[in-house]
């Protein structure tokens, strides 16, 4: 842009100062890659990889239920994310394009759940599913999930849909179509980049979800991968091997998903932020 | 926020059906129910889409907190809440005390403590997380050789889910054999207690919120730089404004509205961050480095027995500074001119 008169010493702390930053931001993830293919025995030691080794992964999706919290977290999230993504998207569409009664209280509702700490829900929660008979069943994670997600993702489609012209619904309306084909047809197209990024923080927050996953979900078979993982390393044991390698696993999916979403990121973010 | 609602389309849309009814109910004299049935002929689809987040908050949240508030007057524990046990069902026996949990809990020189750390973890966390997010913004912002690259590698904290990542800070701070020491010890400095001495825990936790938090940080303020028209600063350039001239009366005042939410929504988040903690210190070494919710959340599920309406309470208090927070930072982004 107007960098064309950068000095040679400016570029050098320029650079400098990124590649700190990525190493800082990389490594950890990084280490935690290294350490899972080191046997057991070498868990902490700091060379790079002198045997490596596949047994961590080996014993993880063997002897353990690893696969079974994998395909618990799997459905919860996909379903989860599907739904999110829907209903934040119509309420998005329905705050930035119609002005009606109880739109404001809406918005502020939608702000205020942000604030809720899981302290003051999870307990009530509790008592709600297991008096429905939906403790460690999927559903009582799915719609836990949607509370948590939906909000600030309603609030950053109707930033994003806020920048798509108007006169899109218009052309929709002179050529026949109601609201709901307006919305369907036309505009659902055009917020791709903003339902990418949805989709990305339904998705997230849902796959790393801790608190109401370990309260919810006991028993081996029905727990996620959050509750899953901490089973390898707590108060009395401590399989880092196992730990490492699971994490690899469980970070995969969620690599993948962001890798997908990663260059609509910034536009649906600054959408979001910008204009909410 | 909800203030540039008023778009023309829905006036277009809503008025056309609007005006041609209302004139009709106003020729036959029903203006009360003819209102109602107006305006649900105006705003259905409006309400219909919006319906699912209404249902689903007011189910799962408004319901929940109304039991809260509920439980945070009475005596509620594990021993007698309502419950079944084989084929016995125990009804419920604990009774309403008033606001003795709060008086409990105000009087409670842990509740103060508590606060006081909180708030440090929040200020520090979203300063230090806003501070690094906007100079790597500022960085990123130009055009140079591997900017992609950088961009991807800065952002890559945010793919891997937290959990994980906090997993993998355990495995760095690790006191005996966690590469940090193992790195310090090869420059000759003795072990660090990371996570087991009450001001390094705390250093280290905020680390590593802060690590989490960045990504984001950097992606919305990016976006709020790129909005920045270039001619603004070309022009003060000509001016002959400098780099920090610059920064501080264009990019700054470019980023009051990106900044604001940002900042607003990290609060909150930081505020009520569970799982770095929770996975991190467990809120130890002792109590050091609990925050309001975890330990909110120690009491219903981690302290036997289980205390629900005590949990409860500290979680309405929380809400209410939350709250109060919110009111007062969007009162005094008003005064600033801010519409949001």
């Amino acid at each position: 842009m107007r960098d064309q008169r950068r000095g040679p010493l400016a570029s050098v702390g320029l650079h400098t100062t990124l590649v700190i930053a990525s190493a800082v931001a990389v490594f950890p993830p990084l280490w935690l890659v290294v350490t899972s293919f080191k046997p057991k025995s070498e868990a902490f030691s700091t060379d790079v990889v002198k045997n490596p080794t596949l047994g961590n992964y080996r014993h993880v999706l063997g002897d353990t239920e690893f696969l079974t919290w994998f395909g618990n977290s799997l459905f919860i999230v996909v379903i989860t994310t599907i739904l999110g993504v829907f209903i934040a998207a119509t309420t998005g569409y329905a705050v930035s394009r119609f002005r009606f009664p109880g739109m404001r209280p809406l918005m502020w509702l939608l702000l205020i759940t942000q604030m809720f700490p899981v302290a003051i829900l999870i307990v009530p929660l509790y008592n709600i599913m297991s008096t429905l008979g939906w403790l460690n069943q999927p559903i009582s994670l799915i719609v836990t999930y949607l509370t948590v997600a939906v909000p600030f993702c309603a609030w950053m489609m109707k930033g994003f849909f806020d920048t798509i012209p108007v006169e899109i619904d218009e052309s929709g309306r002179v050529d026949g179509l109601n609201p709901f084909g307006t919305f369907w047809r036309l505009v659902v197209p055009l917020a791709k980049p903003g339902l990418a990024v949805t989709a990305f923080y339904t998705f997230i927050t849902a796959w790393a979800e801790v608190a109401y996953a370990s309260a919810f979900m006991t028993g081996e078979d029905n727990l996620t991968l959050a509750a899953g993982l901490q089973t390898f390393v707590n108060q009395y044991t401590s399989d880092w091997g196992s730990m490492t390698a699971a994490a690899v696993m469980i970070a995969i999916p969620a690599a993948l998903v962001f890798s997908w979403a990663q260059r609509h990121l910034v536009a649906g973010l600054t959408a979001g932020a910008t204009k909410s | 926020m909800a203030v540039d609602t008023s778009r023309p389309l829905d006036p277009a849309a809503g008025a056309k059906g609007a005006r041609g009814r209302g004139g009709q109910l106003h020729k036959d004299g029903t203006p009360p129910r003819g209102r109602i049935r107006n305006a649900l002929a105006r705003h259905w689809y409006a309400w219909a889409m919006v319906a699912p987040v209404v249902i689903v908050i007011g189910l799962i949240i408004g319901y929940p907190l109304g039991r809260g508030l509920y439980l945070s007057l009475t005596d509620a524990n594990e021993a007698n809440v309502e419950r079944t046990i084989g084929i016995n069902h125990i009804p419920a026996t604990y009774k309403n005390v008033g606001l003795d949990n709060f008086k409990a809990i105000l009087q409670d020189q842990v509740f103060w403590d508590r606060l006081g750390w909180t708030v440090t973890w929040t200020v520090c966390c979203v300063a230090l997380t806003f501070s690094i997010g906007l100079g790597l913004a500022v960085l990123l912002n130009r055009r140079f050789a591997g900017r992609t690259l950088y961009r991807s590698l800065l952002i890559l904290p945010w793919a891997v889910p937290a959990f994980v990542s906090v997993f993998a800070w355990r495995l760095l701070y690790n006191e005996k054999n966690g590469i940090l020491n193992k790195v310090l010890d090869g420059g000759g400095i003795d072990a660090v207690p990371w996570l087991n001495d009450p001001t390094m825990a705390k250093a280290s936790v905020i680390a590593v919120n802060i690590w989490l938090g960045v990504p984001f940080m950097l992606v919305a303020l990016l976006g709020g730089l790129q909005s920045i028209p270039g001619e603004l600063y070309e022009a003060a350039e000509m001016d002959g404004a400098g780099p920090w001239q610059r920064f501080r009366h264009i990019t700054l005042p470019g980023l009051r509205s990106v900044s604001s939410t940002v900042i607003l929504l990290s609060t909150i988040w930081t505020f009520n961050m569970f799982p770095v903690i929770f996975l991190l210190t467990r809120g130890g070494p002792g109590d050091a480095t609990e925050i309001l919710v975890t330990y909110a959340y120690r009491l219903s599920f981690v302290n036997s027995p289980r205390d629900f309406a005590g949990a409860s309470a500290w979680g309405v208090l929380i809400l209410l500074i939350l709250m109060l927070f919110a009111v007062v930072y969007r009162r005094s982004l008003r005064k600033q001119g801010e519409v949001w």
